[in-house]
């Protein structure tokens, strides 16, 4: 079935999926939020903290640590050892890492973590100090952060292929809905169109509910081999196949299509799946016109035909195209670094059947993707993976 | 199309003043290529030495083959405005004080795309001409411009915060007995100041040109010589909180070097003139300038420096009167510095021998007091900090950059 020459990913598994539910400011640290994650994933997965014996970190407001620097703030002694700093992709790059070292046997059990805290300042800081070009060519244009930017990049993908703000705003209103079952997101009041429609411009075209609020929070899974599992009793999640990609199609003026384009046949081909085959699709939610040009590039749909996908399909928990169940970014809180995780670990939930309030009935097969790092004028980032529950 | 700017009200002196804030600065020191060209009213971006491809934002290898050999060199000022967005809730101080603020990106002619600040006048789709210009950080930053003339263009609220244009703005200029100060005075009110103090030491004294100066509309003739500290401090207590933009003109010229002088007389002249003077001007005017960055329409914008060409390489005919002109030049840099944080630019014009009596020896070309003149004008509305006035003090500037000893060698003849 696949053509892909990559090795696939035989036995290796996902399990425990932890969110540390997200608070708008938070006085603690970033390695505070880590800390309780690293905790939860223990405590789920019944293993002592020196069972772990590979650790992957993201996070934005870690300050001058890197994972070396945790280990021996949490008394980790580990073998693997990992620190990735993709912003909304480094989920899926933590993961493709991970599975890598577990499948080689470089180690047993990889800790994927990302949390961040949210003080005051901290979301102006993470914006003054982003990347080098950014600092150079970006912030000193209005200061918008990543409002702006990615109000170009909507202006201009609105006007290329005819969309309007409601066919956008769907998108959002569906995971408000979804929100409201999932009793850690940060949104607790239903939107409507003529809500989101009225809100206040931010950075046109983007309006106050294309945005996500940043807030403190930590996510986190473990990586380890099927038998590993098996012997410790542990639900896990198969990992079926993944995608990255870095500074796709930089000849494009602006960006209309992200990495995925470049690698989707391969993603589905690895997998041996369809897009249609997929019980719920978890994507990067940064922006509404973001999750709209993945649907294009993932394959659900062919591109300039996003709008049209969303018209025609119901994005709720109980719709016929199950969406960022959990309510997403959008309406959960972007925790910086583990908004990237937000989505891959709800699709691991939703496969694994255990996300409760959200649940998806009878989901067994989840894509789940990222987006990060808008650098200069575009996300370079992007990622994808599909998982499968025991189920299937 | 732009609405022109009114004229500021009388400033109520109940009100409290708004303190100046500064848009980011941090860049990284590769990006310094942009302020170089910013500062002399150039656009310039990299360009690949083996590929030939131009790149943009600063970079240390070209993307299109990895040489590290990308100098800045002028290039081509035509792009297309792909898309616009409005900020109307920035994350930082000065633009949130400033928002709604309009940016776009530009596809060049040439190659890249750039993040640009956009005159109101820019239509998505359209074609549109870059410049560099200075921010209120002193940071250079890329502005699109419409690609004709457009009514009232130098009134648009984004432009006006990277120029130090005098209209509406209140000048003074430091010594109305000079020519150069007559032509500078004359040319700022053309250009729409609507006051212009100008400096005289002991006004009672009569002097050539003074009626260009006495009785007329919107020109104030105010007591000041510079070279005391008294008369400085004095000025300042009376006017320093209306000036808006400062025009040294301060002139001391006189031959001489090292070896053909006897003691130290003329050359404290010199230092008095315009070293201390200079000194004297900053320190009553600056302080008050620095507060009133952010002061409305009419908000202090700029210095102004009168400088010889000489102050970069000493002309020993002339030799000590460049070393104080070397002195001037090198404080101006530190005012530069601390004028910063009020957003007030300090522009500096470099000129050859100037056609007055005491370069009368000097044979042509020299510089027409009106050149200098109307540099300033044209400086101030462009938001320059460099400028070199006529043919010497451009050969002078492309020389020093060729080399310097030769230069030093020439110059001693």
């Amino acid at each position: 079935m696949t053509n892909s020459l990559r090795a696939p990913y035989d036995g290796v598994v996902i399990a425990a999926p932890v969110t540390i539910p997200y608070v708008r400011y938070s006085i603690e640290s970033a390695q505070w939020w880590i800390g309780r994650a690293l905790n939860a994933l223990v405590a789920q997965a019944g293993i002592k903290a020196s069972d772990i014996d590979g650790l992957c970190v993201s996070s934005f407001t870690m300050g001058t640590d890197s994972g070396v620097g945790l280990t021996q703030h949490f008394g980790l002694c580990v073998r693997w050892l990992d620190t990735i700093p993709l912003g909304g992709a480094s989920a899926i790059a933590g993961l493709r890492k991970a599975a890598r070292a577990v499948q080689a046997r470089d180690a047993d059990i990889v800790a994927c973590v990302a949390g961040d805290t949210n003080h005051v300042d901290s979301f102006r800081l993470t914006l003054e100090n982003f990347s080098r070009f950014n600092q150079d060519a970006v912030y000193p244009y209005g200061a918008g952060g990543a409002n702006s930017s990615f109000a170009l990049i909507a202006r201009n993908y609105m006007r290329t292929f005819g969309v309007t703000r409601e066919d956008v705003g769907k998108i959002a209103v569906a995971q408000r809905a979804n929100a409201l079952r999932n009793p850690h997101a940060l949104m607790k009041a239903p939107l409507t169109m003529e809500q989101y429609l009225a809100a206040r411009p931010i950075s046109d075209p983007i309006h106050l509910f294309d945005c996500v609020m940043p807030c403190a929070g930590a996510e986190a899974f473990l990586v380890m081999r099927d038998e590993t599992a098996a012997s410790l009793g542990l639900p896990a999640a198969r990992l079926l196949s993944t995608i990255e990609r870095h500074n796709a199609f930089a000849d494009d003026p602006m960006q209309v299509r992200g990495g995925w384009a470049m690698d989707v046949g391969e993603l589905y081909a690895m997998a041996g799946v369809k897009p249609d085959d997929l019980d719920i699709v978890q994507t990067y939610d940064d922006y509404p016109i973001i999750t709209m040009m993945q649907f294009e590039d993932l394959g659900f749909c062919r591109k300039g035909e996003g709008a049209a996908f969303v018209r025609q399909h119901d994005l709720t928990i109980d719709g016929d195209f199950p969406h960022n169940t959990s309510g997403g970014q959008l309406s959960v809180g972007q925790a910086g670094a583990a908004g990237a995780y937000l989505g891959l670990v709800e699709g691991l939930r939703q496969v694994l059947g255990t996300a409760g309030t959200t649940q998806v009935r009878n989901a067994s097969l989840a894509l789940a993707s990222g987006f990060g790092m808008i650098n200069y004028d575009r996300g370079l980032a992007s990622g994808a993976a599909i998982l499968a529950g025991p189920s299937r | 199309m732009i609405d022109p700017i009114k004229p500021p009200r009388r400033k109520n002196p109940l009100l409290r003043t708004r303190l100046p804030a500064s848009p980011p600065r941090a860049r990284s020191r590769t990006s310094h290529g942009f302020t170089r060209a910013a500062a002399e009213g150039r656009f310039m971006l990299q360009r690949c030495d083996a590929c030939g491809s131009f790149a943009y934002p600063a970079r240390e290898a070209c993307p299109s083959c990895l040489s590290s050999d990308l100098p800045f060199v002028d290039a081509p000022r035509r792009g297309l405005l792909l898309a616009e967005t409005t900020a109307r809730v920035p994350s930082d101080v000065y633009f949130r004080e400033r928002a709604p603020w309009r940016i776009g990106l530009v596809k060049m002619d040439c190659g890249p795309t750039i993040v640009a600040h956009l005159h109101g006048d820019c239509v998505e789709g359209a074609a549109v001409r870059m410049s560099l210009q200075l921010d209120k950080s002193g940071q250079a930053v890329a502005f699109a411009h419409p690609e004709g003339e457009t009514p009232n263009m130098s009134d648009d609220k984004q432009y006006r915060e990277m120029t130090a244009d005098p209209k509406f703005r209140r000048v003074l200029v430091t010594n109305g007995r000079t020519v150069i100060g007559q032509e500078a005075v004359a040319a700022l009110k053309a250009a729409g100041a609507k006051t212009v103090f100008v400096g005289v030491a002991e006004p009672w004294r009569p002097f050539a040109g003074e009626n260009l100066l006495r009785g007329q509309d919107g020109i104030e003739i105010v007591t000041l010589d510079a070279a005391d500290e008294k008369s400085a401090t004095d000025l300042a207590a009376d006017v320093g909180g209306k000036v808006d933009i400062l025009v040294n003109t301060t002139e001391y010229v006189r031959p001489g070097g090292l070896l053909d002088r006897r003691g130290t007389s003329i050359a404290r002249d010199e230092i008095d003139q315009a070293y201390l003077g200079f000194i004297n001007l900053a320190q009553a005017f600056g302080p008050a300038m620095r507060m009133r960055g952010a002061d409305g329409i009419n908000s202090s914008s700029a210095w102004v420096n009168i400088l010889s060409v000489y102050a970069l390489a000493n002309w020993p005919a002339f030799g000590a009167y460049s070393a104080s002109q070397a002195a001037c030049l090198s404080f101006s840099h530190c005012l530069r510095a601390e004028l910063r944080p009020g957003g007030v630019k300090v522009m500096n014009l470099f000129t050859g021998p100037v056609d007055t009596e005491w370069f009368q020896t000097v044979p042509p070309p020299k510089v027409a007091p009106r050149a200098i003149a109307q540099a300033i004008v044209s400086g101030l509305k462009a938001g320059l900090e460099e400028m070199y006035v006529g043919d010497v003090a451009e050969e002078i500037r492309q020389r020093l950059a060729a080399n310097p000893k030769a230069l030093e060698r020439e110059l001693d003849r």
